[in-house]
């Protein structure tokens, strides 16, 4: 990979950032009543609408007030939320590390399990393994993410007692250091596996279908008449080229990872960033659900950068221009 | 020259096949592939393993190897290396015979190398699976020294490429440097040298050998080409439907082939003796004629400004009821020049006239109304029909498009497959139900629908088996002279031009270099390229080997968006001399019958050129 | 086009073939069976359903039973009549923006693919940039300036879920413009937008069946989550909405939160197996 393309796909980030500014500015406008309530929310009172609407510039044409939009948005500046009067992406930022854990470890655990599972799948196909394999993430795959949490919870919390309902922490204790570690994690488990089974299905599927797919080739034939083993060719040939699309999945998927972290933490209870949109949604809080909209897109864009990376790295003949 | 065989008392059998069965699971049942079938190849000897396609080559040498795909069952037989039986063996102990004792080169190079690994490294692979003890960086230096021997120049520096940043050539002799990596016993090339060029192809035959030379390695050559056959191999073994119909030295086989089926494809192999009579020429003037044609186009790859050159100045007159044969290597510019001659791509500059009208900057309906007679069939018929449409439908197509679809529609689609010899009830197939020759058939129907006065041709029967390819040529003949049609016939295959035109234009990086009449053009070529190119043609019999001076091309075709300066064949040329580099030759008359391009082939005087034409 | 293949000419058409051959398929057989069930349900089952999803018909969290097959909720009303009436919302939805989706995607991706150059580039960088929008949020954004109701859901998913098909559609045409069928379609005289129908469409339509399926399922993932998230349009039965009413209720009544869940599952599956079987009967057919 150069450094050349890196740099080149970075830049490429810029007009795409551009462009959900406008669809956020856009929607402001589109919206039915006065946009002030769009940009401020439901809640605030005549002069508080009146220093927003001279912040934006509200009075001035379209073009002006999109430059305004920008300029404030490049600042940092979200707008105020009237719930709780403060700085919108403060109260955002707040609630991001409970959902960075969560996703993140959901994120980590599917592509390593589902990488995991569709390999067995492949290396014997057709094979009572590859029928489990298979049949289990079709299966999985189908279900919503709240059914699985429901189904967890009502199983492994509520009728085994080996996990905790519902939270991120024991809220009647304190814990400190390790034992705090611990709790968490143990709260974690449940929200993580059911947030990951969708995509350790979609992942299992995706591996299984590219390295059968990579087996049938030419290259792979050759590398058994070098007398590479079963694990070398897998592992090394096969493997290589059956990541590509993998990679593609779980940068595109992101986003709906992402959703399905704002379901598990509906679930669960879990103090993310999906209990404070829904409330933010039911009160009109729009500079929140506006913040809330920027900063998970940009996650997205962020992830689509890094994917573009990796598959550049696997496959060299990818061009660019 | 290369003695025939090692004396039978010297002999030494590297590998024993014998009593081999393998049968494949098919949807319609137990299909048997190979079927009894015995051979041995010696030390330091070559097998050439011959058979059409599906006759069961490869998966002999697959079977042997352990490599079967998962729906083939091994039946019974043996597979002897120096005694041992492989098909006896555990995988593991396999795999050390696999890559080290045996080396394997497959088809096309492209595809069976990892396209994300450098080809340095995947060499390396190959010696370190085998190995332990060598560290990555000796098995890299060990790989380069292998490279070179095989001949691949800068090895030093170009190991680090990837192989889609190499020719086709080059590719397969890393591919060889990769089978011979351990110094096996016994090196397998299964079709070869089937997707190179005849001046590559003999290249790569050249490396087999000076490899086989210096390491004594027996070769087994799996090709339906029997030149290649006669060029390389001491003893032959025939398959037919899976079994060993014929085997025995490679001279005694050509000679007195036992079998019918055996003569049967010697006689439709390609032959020096067999030349077409010239047809009668009419003397209506030219139906096509066309003059400094020029196409080029922007790379795709590579860098944004790059241009392509891949027509640069090609001018030549078709007069009706002839053939002219296009030839060159690939990359030469011949589709990008049959394509622009039927208008499906647009010419840069130059003029294009079909029956005496300027048609190089017609559209809509007028374009349409030339395209009528002025058709074109495609190489791959597979690729050439529409898989999602019946091929009566497909044949019908024209009719529609030029409004003569009418009521008797189906009567016109019925009489062109009676035309190209195919029983009309196949209308209603899809293209996949039909065999290759059908197909191509279907596609020459198309062709015919609008009575055409010009077929250009291309590549029209290389996706074919050669006894297919014969039937595809007799229609072609019968057609020209029962229709008096004229014909561009592009080919890579010399044969196949030689027997079906009337005069030959040898193309060049965008460029003809030697138009002639194709009987003076084959006994005597005049152009330096011209002789490489019908050198490299392999020969049709053992005995003719070393009959003749064979040239060699170094290199590969010069890239068409760099052509090199002055005399574009100088970079290869093992004539060139300081005026090649610098100053381009230009077509001249040099004899009664054709026109060449080279400093070192004198025009005859320039008053003798007549006013009637520029060509022959 | 107005020409119709010439009937003695023809066989069978030329779709005829493959359809079989995926009904053929164990995959293929049980996908469209429950894609038929949930078909059939969604439209047929408000009509003849038992109860008013509204109304109270019995006893408060009643065990599934002959009369309550799926049971009652707190209200007593009856599940089952919730889940018919939710599957309707959900094949609304999965209707409109999948109609949305194949006009949208096939246009970019066959103008795209067929014509390269600056339409090509203009197009593939919008695909892309809608591509890379968070749809599950966008729709929460437009809900929360909008406010809920199922036609401006039916639009974001559908403005913001059809570069998948556009991209497969367009990868699919520029693959296809290099066999040779269609330089002969252009030899024979054919126009562009001739050889885009009659030529290109009929080889694309299998691909993007897959892709208009599996993004259909995903969209009634999408739909589902947002009505158990509260964010559905309130005048509708939703089973995402049901799913989430059930939550509350899961120690004493694990029915009302499983069975509109199930429903989902059945549709997503069937979609998914009918998409795996187009997809096999594909590659096995050449």
């Amino acid at each position: 990979m150069t450094t050349r393309y890196a740099v080149w796909r970075l830049l490429q980030v810029l007009p795409t950032c551009a462009g959900i500014l406008l669809v956020g500015f856009l929607l402001i406008h589109a919206a039915p009543g006065d946009p002030v309530l769009a940009l401020a929310g439901d809640g605030g009172d005549e002069a508080y609408y009146e220093r927003v609407r001279n912040k934006f510039g509200l009075d001035q044409p379209l073009v002006v007030q999109l430059g305004t939009y920008v300029a404030n948005v490049i600042r940092g500046d979200l707008g105020t939320s009237y719930t709780s009067g403060r700085p919108a992406l403060d109260v955002v930022f707040e609630r991001v590390p409970a959902t960075l854990l969560l996703t993140a470890t959901a994120l980590a655990l599917s592509t390593f399990l589902g990488l995991a599972a569709g390999i067995a799948a492949a290396a014997r196909p057709h094979g009572a393994r590859d029928a489990l394999i298979s049949a289990t993430s079709l299966g999985l795959y189908a279900t919503p993410v709240f059914l699985v949490g429901q189904l967890m919870m009502l199983l492994f919390a509520l009728r085994m007692g080996w996990f905790p309902v519902q939270g991120m922490t024991t809220a009647r204790e304190n814990y400190t250091g390790l034992t705090h570690v611990a709790d968490v994690a143990h709260h974690l488990v449940l929200p993580v596996i059911a947030l990951a089974a969708q995509e350790i299905a979609a992942v299992a599927r995706l591996t299984r279908s590219g390295l059968l797919d990579e087996l049938g080739r030419d290259h792979v034939r050759t590398a058994r008449a070098k007398g590479a083993g079963e694990v070398r060719v897998m592992v090394k040939h096969a493997l290589r080229r059956a990541m590509l699309p993998v990679v593609t999945l779980v940068g595109g998927r992101v986003g709906q990872l992402v959703a399905g972290t704002i379901v598990v933490e509906a679930v669960f209870s879990w103090p993310g960033v999906g209990g404070l949109m829904v409330s933010s949604v039911q009160a009109r809080d729009t500079p929140i659900v506006l913040a809330l909209f920027f900063v998970i897109a940009m996650t997205v864009v962020l992830a689509n950068l890094l994917t573009d990376l990796a598959y550049r790295w696997l496959d060299p003949r990818v061009r660019y221009g | 020259m290369r003695t025939t065989a090692v004396p039978e008392a010297r002999r030494r059998a590297v590998l024993e096949v014998s009593d081999l069965t393998v049968e494949f699971e098919t949807r319609a049942g137990r299909l048997r592939v190979v079927d009894g079938v015995d051979f041995e190849v010696a030390q330091g000897e070559t097998l050439g393993v011959v058979g059409q396609s599906g006759a069961g080559k490869s998966v002999t040498m697959l079977a042997a190897l352990g490599l079967l795909p998962s729906s083939a069952r091994l039946v019974r037989g043996a597979a002897r290396l120096e005694g041992v039986d492989l098909l006896q063996l555990r995988p593991k102990e396999l795999r050390n015979v696999r890559g080290k004792d045996i080396g394997m080169v497959f088809q096309d190079p492209l595809t069976s190398m990892h396209p994300s690994f450098r080809v340095g490294d995947q060499i390396a692979e190959a010696i370190r699976l085998h190995d332990a003890g060598v560290s990555r960086a000796g098995a890299r230096i060990r790989a380069i020294e292998l490279l070179e021997l095989v001949g691949v120049p800068f090895a030093a520096r170009r190991w680090r490429d990837h192989p889609h940043q190499w020719s086709g050539g080059m590719r397969q002799r890393a591919m060889i440097a990769m089978a011979i990596a351990n110094g096996p016993k016994l090196l397998v090339a299964d079709e070869s040298t089937t997707a190179l060029d005849v001046t590559v192809q003999a290249q790569v035959l050249g490396v087999l050998r000076d490899v086989q030379r210096e390491t004594g390695t027996a070769i087994v050559l799996i090709t339906h080409d029997l030149g290649v056959i006669a060029e390389m191999a001491d003893t032959v073994v025939v398959l037919h439907e899976g079994r060993a119909v014929e085997s025995g030295t490679v001279g005694h086989v050509f000679a007195s082939p036992r079998l019918p089926y055996t003569a049967g494809l010697l006689a439709r192999g390609p032959s020096r003796s067999r030349l077409r009579p010239a047809a009668p020429r009419v003397d209506s003037g030219p139906v096509l004629e066309v003059r400094d044609l020029v196409t080029h186009f922007r790379s795709r790859s590579g860098r944004h400004s790059d241009v392509v050159h891949a027509v640069d100045g090609v001018s030549f007159d078709l007069h009706p009821g002839e053939s002219l044969g296009v030839v060159g290597e690939s990359g030469c510019g011949k589709s990008t020049l049959v394509r622009t001659i039927v208008r499906l791509l647009h010419p840069t500059s130059g003029t294009i006239r079909f029956e005496g009208r300027d048609i190089t900057g017609l559209a809509g309906r007028d374009l349409r109304e030339v395209r009528a007679r002025l058709r074109i069939v495609f190489q791959d018929s597979f690729s050439a029909l529409n898989p999602r449409r019946s091929v009566g439908d497909i044949v019908a197509e024209p009719l529609r498009t030029h409004g003569r679809h009418g009521a008797g529609g189906g009567g016109r689609v019925r009489e062109l497959f009676e035309m190209v010899g195919l029983q009309p009830d196949l209308s209603g197939r899809y293209p996949h139900q039909l065999s290759g020759g059908q197909r191509q058939r279907v596609g020459i129907a198309r062709a015919l629908a609008l009575e055409p006065k010009v077929l250009v041709l291309d590549e029209p029967v290389s996706s074919l088996d050669v006894p297919i390819q014969a039937q595809i040529l007799e229609l072609l003949e019968r057609l020209q002279r029962d229709l008096g049609l004229a014909y561009v016939f592009v080919s890579h295959d010399l044969t196949v031009v030689r027997r079906i035109c009337d005069r030959v234009a040898v193309m060049y990086v965008g460029r003809f270099v030697e138009v002639g009449d194709t009987a003076t053009v084959y006994a005597d070529p005049a152009h330096p390229y011209t002789r490489a190119l019908l050198s490299a043609v392999p020969i049709t019999s053992p005995a003719e080997r070393g009959s003749g001076r064979r040239i060699v091309l170094v290199g590969d075709l010069p890239d068409p968006a760099a052509p090199p300066s002055g005399c574009r064949f100088h970079t290869r040329c093992w004539l060139a001399f300081d005026r090649c580099v610098v100053d381009e030759p230009t077509l001249q008359r040099i004899d009664a019958q054709r026109v060449c391009s080279c400093h070192l082939v004198s025009p005859i005087e320039a008053a003798s050129i007549g006013e009637s034409g520029f060509l022959p | 086009m107005a020409d119709v293949p010439v009937p003695e000419l023809t066989g069978r058409p030329a779709h005829h073939q493959s359809w079989t051959a995926v009904l053929a398929r164990p995959a293929g057989a049980i996908g469209a069976f429950l894609v038929l069930v949930v078909v059939v349900g969604g439209i047929i089952g408000p009509w003849v359903a038992p109860n008013d999803p509204f109304s109270v018909d019995g006893p408060s969290l009643a065990k599934p039973s002959l009369s309550f097959p799926m049971g009652t909720d707190a209200l007593g009303r009856d599940a089952f009549s919730g889940v018919l009436h939710g599957l309707r919302t959900t094949l609304f939805v999965a209707g409109g923006v999948a109609a949305i989706v194949v006009v949208v995607g096939m246009s970019v991706g066959l103008a795209a693919g067929y014509r390269a150059g600056w339409l090509d580039q203009v197009l593939m960088r919008s695909t892309e940039f809608v591509q890379v929008l968070p749809r599950f949020f966008l729709a929460i954004v437009v809900i929360a300036m909008f406010g809920p109701g199922l036609r401006q859901l039916v639009l974001v998913l559908g403005l913001s879920s059809w570069p998948l098909l556009a991209r497969v559609v367009r990868a699919e045409t520029l693959s296809l413009r290099e066999r040779e069928f269609i330089e002969a379609a252009r030899a024979d005289g054919s126009s562009p937008l001739r050889i885009i129908l009659r030529e290109l469409l009929p080889n694309v339509v299998p691909s993007a069946v897959v892709v208009v399926g599996l993004l259909v399922a995903q969209v009634m993932l999408i739909e589902a989550s947002l009505g158990f998230l509260g964010l559905g349009d309130p005048n509708v039965v939703s089973l995402g909405s049901l799913a989430s009413e059930g939550q509350d209720f899961i120690r004493v009544a694990w029915w009302l939160a499983f069975f509109p869940g199930l429903a989902i599952v059945v549709a997503v599956l069937g979609l998914n197996l009918l998409a795996d079987a187009v997809t096999g009967s594909l590659g096995g057919g050449r």
